[in-house]
């Protein structure tokens, strides 16, 4: 079945995730304005918003598929692309740069191959740059796989990883 | 609800308070330190010390001290304990009034920063943090019975709109989120303008990427935003509110949600609150991280749906706002002094601060000093006072070059005047500005071209694209910052790099491009040898 303005809760897969995004739209009442709401929540389903999703919210909210894009794209929360089966969260706001994050982002570019912004060949670790977690009063800090560890050093911070590609947590 | 059961309230959770309790901080740095697992401990070894029922374990917000967390209080005695790790647990029990004879477990020693020994404390003035420490975020009876929603039913059920927007006046209150405008005059101005709908914003976008104030009140006593804004709400006649959240403060959207849910079942927010005719809803709208999203038309623009555009003003949000309703925007920090100033009047807090900076003012001390962490201080005080006594300088020894203040939008002051007085006009003589209350500690390490140019990146990054002198400008202002940086730049390179900072800052369309140069012009005013001192065959530093 074609997604349609009118069947906009119906989705071809049967995939359970598309229903419960119908269903936040639904909620909104299918307001415009709920986009950014509605964007979200896809990414939390989804992990990542793929192009075919962005049509399906383009579809449900009446809005042209460009508007949908370019907000998307506008706001760094939201990513296009498949993250790693781990992230790891460098924090480079103000705080956490004069206490050496840079060398921390250096030495886990250097140690996992990756540049930030981007994730390992093998699909296991995304390396993120972040503007402040609000976490400045233990800078330098990063986020570990949704952890927020303060106080970090280039030694703990690549054995904090470790463990999580290691012991998935 | 009526005063009756408001008090009602009260009553029942100040006969709980009688007992000691241990109080945990949850929130913010010290959850990253596993503060919750500390508390579940805590409440093991009260259970196994047989003291279930006598002694509390409770989870509170912000103590202020973060780097020294996770953080534990006892009170009534307010011995703080901290870098507290689950295995003290035991120890800290053993360490309680009563405990004293009975050697279960090895005691531990209180922390050398007590709050009533400790210019970190003893320095402070606590109003917007007055509850932050103290209280359960999460529950709103202990909001109520610190006080909490007293103001807003004496606004509701004693005063009219007018009265109360002169007692904003009155007491001097400007905008805390980075401006410093007259925060009465701005409601009066909502308040004038005719439109039978009108919407009001609470602004908690916290974009100065070293500021953590709002995300500490947030979390810490969600509560005070929300009776701040139906105070607003009722002087300036609007009956729906948006709260704007950065999206990377989970906490704080959870505790905000969850204090929604309450305030709504006890009747406080919705309709008729008080038995009045006054309805008031608030919704959350969870920004995606984008600095300027914090300006307040681009902020508005997110709220609908949109990419987050700034647009020129005239006409400003008191006019034409959100969905082209007049609209009421303050930051977070100027809310949550609204309910304090109702309930004590504005004599009161207009004695507090400088002739022209009245309150306090929370920052967010972080960077080369030893305490990090939240403090809030009457308007007035020196940096001096802020960053040697209070956070006991710069660790291991090392000296203090500058403070920023105001992140992308501010600049950097030089140790030789620590002894300004913080107020709005003060910084921004000495070509910085309040900002939102970050502020960071730079040492001899920092190299201040780097400072500069680590903003100036920010602003190139974070510039949304509609106008160009923003757009191109910071490229080019970042690029002549990075040739510096490099030594390979020549005397005319820093005349360009004035020119343009001067360019970007007089043509650009919002606040984000007009104040991106800031930190270079000030950078290079305080510290110009630092810039000279980068480029090749020049001797006359
Ligand atoms: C680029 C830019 C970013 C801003 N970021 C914030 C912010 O994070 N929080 C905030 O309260 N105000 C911020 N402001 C100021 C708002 O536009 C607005 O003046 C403020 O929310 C008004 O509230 P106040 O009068 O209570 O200070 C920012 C302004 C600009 C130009
Ligand atoms: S600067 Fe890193 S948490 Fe604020």
């Amino acid at each position: 079945m074609p997604i349609t303005q009118k069947n906009p809760q119906t989705h071809p897969s049967s995939d359970k995730r598309f229903r419960m995004l119908a269903a936040t739209m639904k909620r909104y009442q299918y307001a415009s304005d709920a986009l950014i709401e509605v964007l979200h929540q896809a990414q939390e389903l989804f992990g990542y918003l793929e192009e075919d999703l962005l049509l399906y919210i383009a579809h449900g909210l009446k809005l042209p598929p460009s508007r949908v894009y370019g907000v998307a794209t506008f706001y760094h929360f939201f990513s296009l692309k498949q993250k790693g089966a781990h992230t790891c969260v460098v924090c480079m706001g103000t705080a956490c740069y004069v206490k050496g994050a840079a060398n921390l982002l250096t030495t886990l570019e250097q140690q996992y191959q990756v540049q930030a912004g981007d994730t390992t060949s093998n699909n296991q670790l995304s390396l993120v740059t972040a503007r402040c977690l609000g976490a400045c009063g233990i800078a330098p800090a990063v986020v570990v796989d949704g952890n927020v560890e303060g106080h970090q050093t280039a030694e703990s911070v690549i054995h904090r990883v470790e463990e999580c590609l290691h012991h998935g947590s | 609800m009526d005063l009756k059961e408001l008090k009602a309230i009260a009553t029942r959770e100040h006969q709980k308070q009688d007992k000691t309790c241990i109080r945990c901080c949850t929130v913010g740095g010290c959850l990253s330190a596993n503060g919750l697992a500390v508390k579940e401990n805590l409440e093991e070894a009260i259970n196994e010390a047989g003291l279930g029922g006598k002694v509390d374990v409770s989870g509170v917000g912000c103590m202020g001290l973060c780097s020294k967390g996770p953080l534990v209080r006892v009170d009534p005695t307010g011995t703080l304990y901290d870098r507290v790790t689950p295995d003290n647990a035991w120890g800290i029990v053993a360490s309680l009034p009563k405990q004293m004879d009975r050697q279960s477990s090895p005691r531990i020693m209180p922390s050398q920063y007590q709050p009533n020994n400790h210019p970190f404390f003893t320095r402070q003035l606590k109003i917007v943090l007055e509850n932050s420490g103290k209280i359960d975020p999460e529950r709103i009876e202990e909001y109520i019975a610190a006080d909490g929603y007293q103001g807003l039913y004496r606004v509701l059920r004693e005063m009219n709109p007018e009265s109360v927007i002169e007692t904003i006046s009155r007491s001097g209150l400007r905008g805390r989120g980075g401006g410093g405008y007259p925060t009465g005059l701005k409601w009066e101005t909502v308040a004038k303008a005719q439109s039978d709908r009108k919407f009001i914003i609470c602004n908690a976008d916290e974009g100065d990427p070293g500021a953590f104030m709002d995300r500490s009140v947030l979390e810490s006593d969600p509560h005070r935003i929300l009776e701040g804004m139906a105070i607003a709400a009722y002087a300036v006649g609007a009956s729906q509110g948006y709260i704007y959240v950065r999206g990377e403060y989970p906490v704080a959207i959870n505790h905000l949600q969850k204090a929604i849910r309450q305030a709504k079942r006890l009747g406080l927010l919705g309709s008729q609150i008080f038995e009045s005719p006054f309805d008031f809803k608030i919704e959350l709208r969870i920004g995606a991280g984008a600095f300027v999203c914090g300006e307040e038309t681009a902020l508005m623009a997110s709220i609908e749906g949109k990419r987050g555009i700034p647009h020129p003003r005239p006409p400003y949000p008191a006019e034409s706002g959100l969905w082209g309703y007049p609209t009421l925007i303050n930051n977070v920090e100027t809310f949550a002094n609204v309910p304090t100033i109702i309930r004590k009047g504005s004599d009161w807090f207009s004695q507090i601060g400088t002739e022209k900076s009245k309150g306090t003012k929370v920052f967010s001390l972080a960077g080369k000093v030893c305490n990090t962490g939240l403090i809030e201080v009457p308007m007035g005080t020196t940096l001096q006072q802020i960053v040697q006594e209070m956070g006991d300088g710069v660790p291991d020894g090392g000296q203090a070059k500058a403070v920023q203040t105001g992140g992308p939008s501010g600049g950097c002051i030089p140790t030789k005047m620590f002894d300004t007085p913080v107020d709005y006009e003060s910084l921004s003589k000495l070509g910085s500005i309040m900002g939102s209350g970050g502020a960071i500690v730079m040492d001899e390490t920092t190299n201040m071209v780097d400072v500069a140019r680590f903003f100036m990146e920010f602003c190139m990054d974070e510039s949304c694209g509609k106008c160009i002198p923003c757009r191109a400008g910071t490229v080019q202002l970042y690029q002549l910052l990075t040739k510096i940086r490099e030594g390979k730049s020549s005397l005319a390179d820093l005349e360009k790099l004035e020119a343009l900072c001067d360019m970007v800052k007089q043509t650009s369309l919002c606040g984000l491009g007009r104040s991106a140069p800031n930190p270079v012009i000030s950078t290079l005013h305080h510290f110009r040898g630092e810039y000279l001192a980068l480029i090749p065959n020049h001797h006359s530093v």
